[in-house]
């Protein structure tokens, strides 16, 4: 005989918001719950560092806690964290960097050919990919190898899902700029992986 | 139409960024390329591999930093 577990209903991000507005801390706690791992990642992918990533994700909750009254509820409450995330995680990048290293704003050969050397088709599909062990440790290494300029640019357009407007406007850069840099560092990417997981 | 007018259009192709005709190009030239279907399907393979979230876990130590931290601050915030 089958039992039927009753099922819980997760608060809509709307009620928490105006719950943790309103005082409740378990309520906020939820809003971390639900964004904690994407924030991490957000920093992780712009800052390339797990430390600098760390401190992104504390200073970014911290932030949305003290400034929760602010937030009009224009927008997602995740759209905002975001926001507050990349601030905080290109101020971290802006902090420690070299002369070596490529500013978010340097402009780059935009008419510079980018050439795929690999040709070879992959042998594994997405979903064997994902079930790979050791796939997170390579992706996360070719995102890691990318020029800081590009690595955000990737973070806000392909995995935070940002339009290219909505990349230019967070990052001060031009249209153009953010297509060229999202060219550059998708292809870069494809490069990387294929080494890895061409058919052999 | 060459393997390198696909390969700079490739990520304004992937994003439906590009007017139907030089979509259908990219297409037509792609058909009978080896080469550049196979850099059109692993570049959308990239893409969609660096973005799923089943990639990536937040370690078990930051998380508890993170709650620990804001608590406190939640604390002295309604103190």
């Amino acid at each position: 005989m089958s039992e039927t577990s009753p099922r819980t209903i997760e608060p809509s991000e709307s009620a928490l918001v105006t719950a943790a507005k309103g005082g409740d801390y378990d309520a906020f706690e939820q809003l971390v719950n639900r964004y904690e791992r994407k924030i991490y990642r957000l920093g992780l992918n712009i800052t390339g560092n797990a430390e600098d990533a760390e401190d992104v994700l504390q200073e970014t909750f911290l932030k949305a806690f003290e400034n929760l009254s602010r937030f009009r509820e224009d927008s997602r409450f995740y759209t905002w964290i975001v926001r507050i995330g990349v601030n905080q995680a290109l101020m971290k990048l802006r902090k420690r960097r070299t002369d070596k290293s490529v500013s978010l704003d340097d402009p780059i050969e935009e008419n510079g050919e980018v050439i795929p050397r690999d040709f070879a088709d992959w042998k594994p599909n997405p979903e064997q990919l994902l079930g790979r062990t050791e796939t997170r440790e390579i992706m996360e290494k070719a995102i890691q190898n990318l020029p800081d300029s590009f690595r955000t640019v990737f973070q806000l357009r392909d995995v935070e899902g940002l339009s290219t407007e909505e990349t230019a406007e967070m990052l001060g850069l031009t249209i153009s700029a953010v297509k060229a840099r999202l060219f550059r560092a998708r292809l870069r990417l494809r490069e990387e992986l294929a080494k890895v997981f061409k058919r052999g | 139409m060459d393997c390198q007018d696909v390969f700079r259009q490739i990520s304004d192709y992937l994003d439906g960024d590009i007017d139907a005709q030089l979509k259908l190009a990219i297409e037509a030239h792609a058909c009978g390329c080896h080469h550049c279907e196979v850099v059109v399907d692993t570049t959308r393979q990239t893409i969609a591999l660096c973005c799923d979230g089943r990639l990536f876990a937040l370690p078990i130590q930051v998380r508890e930093r993170l709650h620990a931290v804001l608590k406190r601050k939640c604390r002295d915030h309604m103190a």
